[in-house]
Parts: structure tokens; sequence; C-alpha cells
């Protein structure tokens, strides 16, 4: 293992520090806690609070600040956060109108971000949760029961942020959030495990000249492996897959996000874009949100996703487009 | 009934317990989970233990309430908010006036099943949990039930955590939580408290 890190333990604290440091005008560390807010608060509005294990970076702390996230609660590397930790982000992120959770399909950060819901209810602080389940390449996963949420979390951060800033109420939120959910969907490629720093080792091993599709942001198993392909291939496989899903009609409007899964650089995820946009343009259905970039990673992962995002109602578009103040949106 | 000091030193029996089998709950846990039971537990019942020590109590509910915060710290993984929701709910039921060891204990279990959605058979500490309830409404609680329902966990396929994604290869190994559930069990009867 060859990583820029102190010891394997303290990654996450001085990572937070450091991302502080980063964007210090736009955000803090609630003191004794892996939770990051956003200093300017929008009062009377709900506060979205997400959160989850670490190692997914820009995900989630990246997305806090005016207009995203109120918070985001960072638990040790491919692990849940702890349900005190997601109370405590949730007490301070309450603007005084409830907190909506958007967590990923994880049995993990599903049972400790309930059970925090549960304590904030104790406090008599209002609190809803969505949860995200965007993957569709496989049923229940290592760590899932269902579909796992992936890199279509970063586009639900960005509708419920701009949908709170709009003065949604709580029970409008969840609405709209359960709706925005079902109509993204996600499916990736991975050409080599990330290590994560604790245990040295990359989390699978693939041959030089292999990758598998579909494998999960913490290297759960995918659906096929094989010989690594072009990048036109691997396009068509993953759009064939988000087609069959979707069945859309020629003038549908989608939003598109490439993601990089940590070690593939940008110029690769240029040229998947590239290819996916050629055939996309075949099928006459049309883009107009696009984004391409690593904001969902598996560390070191090297490998990219694609999500497709249904923009049924023009607002939700308008949402996705509003300006926010965050670290990496 | 369970009182502020024998709730205490229930709970600190525990977490001594835990603290002796560290080993075992991780070697049964590295059979099909993640190895780290054990660890996640002592650190757990050690933060609980010590919390417990630190301060004057005024309720049995403040006692649990305390303790169930320590766990579900400091566990993490599943098992925290599973040990963290059922000494919620026990402390949420300790607080009503009539209420009695076995109430208390069923709150408990509801707490675990709410969460973690798990029903009996599944290979769990639910199992554990339920086979306690029944004894206790009946009288009959023993080190021997409590044996018994954490080895009935064995021949189960596991179907609720991270042991159902080995499916038929879980048969034949108990269940760690099922363990560490009758560990709590077995000191409530150690400390003299039935």
């Amino acid at each position: 293992m060859k990583k820029i890190i102190n010891k394997p333990e303290d990654v996450v604290d001085e990572m937070l520090d450091g991302l502080v440091f980063t964007s210090a005008s736009l955000i803090r560390r609630l003191p004794g806690t892996n939770v990051i807010l956003r200093k300017q608060k929008s009062e009377g509005k709900v506060a979205v609070v997400s959160g989850g294990g670490s190692g997914h970076e820009p995900t989630h702390a990246g997305f806090v600040g005016s207009g995203m996230l109120a918070a985001a609660v960072c638990g040790p590397v491919f692990t849940s956060p702890t349900p005190d930790q997601i109370a405590a982000a949730i007490k301070e992120a309450n603007q005084g109108a409830g907190v909506l959770l958007v967590i990923k399909n994880y049995s993990g950060d599903i049972m400790n971000f309930e059970m925090a819901e549960d304590l904030a209810s104790m406090d008599h602080i209002e609190v809803k949760h969505i949860v995200v389940d965007d993957d569709i390449a496989v049923e229940d996963s290592t760590y899932t029961a269902g579909k796992r949420g992936v890199a279509g979390t970063i586009l639900v951060h960005k509708m419920m942020g701009a949908a709170a800033e709009a003065g949604l109420s709580l029970n409008e939120l969840k609405d709209l959030g359960d709706q925005v959910i079902s109509s993204i969907k996600t499916i990736g490629v991975a050409l080599s495990a990330g290590t994560v720093p604790e245990s040295g080792k990359p989390g699978f091993v693939l041959k030089d000249n292999e990758m598998e599709y579909g494998v999960g942001i913490h290297g759960e198993p995918g659906y096929r492996r094989e010989p690594i392909k072009s990048s036109k291939e691997i396009a068509k496989e993953l759009t064939d897959k988000l087609r069959d899903a979707f069945k859309w009609n020629a003038s549908d409007r989608y939003a598109i996000l490439v993601n990089g899964l940590g070690a593939t650089p940008l110029m690769e995820q240029y040229i998947f874009a590239n290819d996916v946009s050629e055939i996309l343009t075949k099928d006459k259905i049309e883009l107009p949100f696009r984004k391409v970039g690593s904001y969902m990673t598996s560390l070191d992962m090297a490998g990219i996703s694609l999500t497709l995002f249904h923009l049924k109602q023009d607002q939700w578009l308008d949402w996705l487009n509003v300006p926010v103040e965050t670290t990496a949106w | 009934m369970l009182t502020v000091e024998n709730t205490i030193k229930w709970l600190d029996l525990f977490a001594d317990k835990v603290a002796a089998e560290k080993d075992y709950l991780s070697e049964l846990d590295q059979a099909i989970g993640d190895g780290d039971h054990g660890a996640n537990m002592s650190r757990g019942t050690a933060a609980m233990k010590e919390a417990l020590g630190k301060q004057n109590f005024g309720t049995v509910q403040d006692v649990l309430k305390t303790a169930a915060m320590s766990l579900l710290s400091k566990i993490g993984g599943a098992s925290g908010p599973l040990y963290g929701s059922a000494l919620i709910g026990m402390a949420k039921e300790a607080g009503n006036a009539d209420t009695d060891l076995t109430s208390i204990v069923q709150a408990g279990a509801d707490g675990i099943q709410k969460r973690g959605k798990a029903e009996p058979g599944d290979k769990t500490m639910v199992d554990v949990w339920l086979t306690v309830l029944h004894a206790l409404k009946e009288g009959k609680l023993t080190d021997a039930v409590i044996d018994q329902a954490v080895q009935a966990t064995a021949p189960l396929k596991a179907k609720k955590g991270r042991a159902s994604y080995l499916g038929d290869r879980s048969v034949g190994h108990i269940d760690p939580g099922a363990m560490s559930s009758g560990y709590l069990f077995k000191c409530l009867i150690a400390g003299g408290i039935l």
C-alpha cells in the first residue's frame, strides 16, 4: 500500500480538518464529532442531512453548504457513522422546520440513521428519511438488502437542498425525494479495487486485463467479469442496461452524471462521456443537464459509473441548476 | 425487580463477561461475519461500565439510557444500533410505574426487532431474546435455557445480517450476536436479579 497518510486510524479525523481548512468560509466541524456543518443557516427551512462511511470523497461533506446539505456525518472508512453522531448533526443542523435524512441503502447506514431518528424524536425534533437505491447492477449485495445507493445520491442531495431552500415542508420534501429517487438509476464498471487504509490490501483483485461490471462502491461483487474493452464498448453495455431499466422514448429529458470512482483520470471520463453522448443522441433523448467528474468515489478504485436521472418535471431541472456554495458541487 | 443498584451490577457483569470472551466472540464472527463482534462489543461495554461508574443515578431509566448511549456510540456496525435500540426500549419501559423485568425485556426485544426487522428463526440475537422472554414469562429462565437458545442458532440458515450473504454456508455456526445476548441474560442470573 502506498498512500499519503499518517496513521491509518487517523485518516478520517485528519481529512475532515483538511477539508475545513480548504473551505473555512463555508463549513465548520462540530467539536468532538465527525460532523461537518454549513456556516450559513437558512432559518425556517428544512435541513437536509446526509452521511455514511468515509472513502467516497467529495461525498458527503463536500456537498455541505448553502443550497445543498445542512450537515454531513462522516463515519470511519466504508463504515456507517454511529447514531450519537448522526443525532448530534440533526440537532445542530435543525433550522426550526425539521430534518430530512438522505441515506444510501446499506443495512448498517439504515439502522444507525433510523436509531438517530428515534433519539432526535426524544428531543422533539421532527425527522424523516429517504433511502437512495440507484444502482441497478445487482439485487441484495454484501452490505445491502435490495439495491445499493451510489453516485445518484449526489443528485438527490442537490435536488433536496434546492427544494428545501425553495421552502418545501418536511412532508413535501420526503414525497419529492421518493419520486426523485425512483427516477435515478446508475451502473458502473471497475478496473481495479480501492485499498482501505486500515486493511492495507485491495478489496478485491482483478487481473491486469480484466474489468468487472456492476461493482459496488465498497468493492461489492458486480455481475460480470471480462477482458477490458474499449470505452465505446463499455458505454454500450452500460447504456443498454439503463435503457432496459428506464425504457425511454425519444425526446424524454434526462440529467447525466459520468462519475469517476477515484483513480480514473478525467481524460478517460470525458472519453467515456463522449461515447455515451453518441449513443444517447442516436436514441434521441435530451440531456439538458450534464456533469462529469469524480464525485462518488471508492478510495482509489479505478472505474467509472454512469447515472441518468429522468427529469419528469421542468421544476426538477431548475432545482439541479440553482447555484450553490459548497466545496465540491 | 430491577433497581438502580442491581441494574448497574447486571450491566457491569455483562461488560466483564464480554471482555473475557472478546476473542471467542470475534472467532464466531470470523466464521460468518466480518470478525469484529468481540472487539466492537468489548469497546462498547467497557465504555458503558466506565459511564455507569462515573455518576449517581436516580432511576433505572437513567441507568439504562446511559448504558444505551455508550453502546450505540462505541460499538458501531449493526450491533451498536441493535443493542442501543434494545436498551433505549428498555429505558422507556422502565419509566412506566407498574413495570416488571418481563415487560422491560419485552421492550428490549421489540426495540431490536423494530431496528433489525429480524423474525424468529432468522439466526440472529432475536432468537435468544424471544426464547428468554418466553422463559421469563413462565418463571423458568435458567442458564441451560439460555445455552440451548444460543446453540439452537447453529443449525439455522441466516436470513438477516451479514451472515445471510453466505446462505447455506452460514449453517453449522453459532450466531455471534446470539452468543453475546446469551451472556447478557446469563449475567442477569449470575447477578441474582431474577
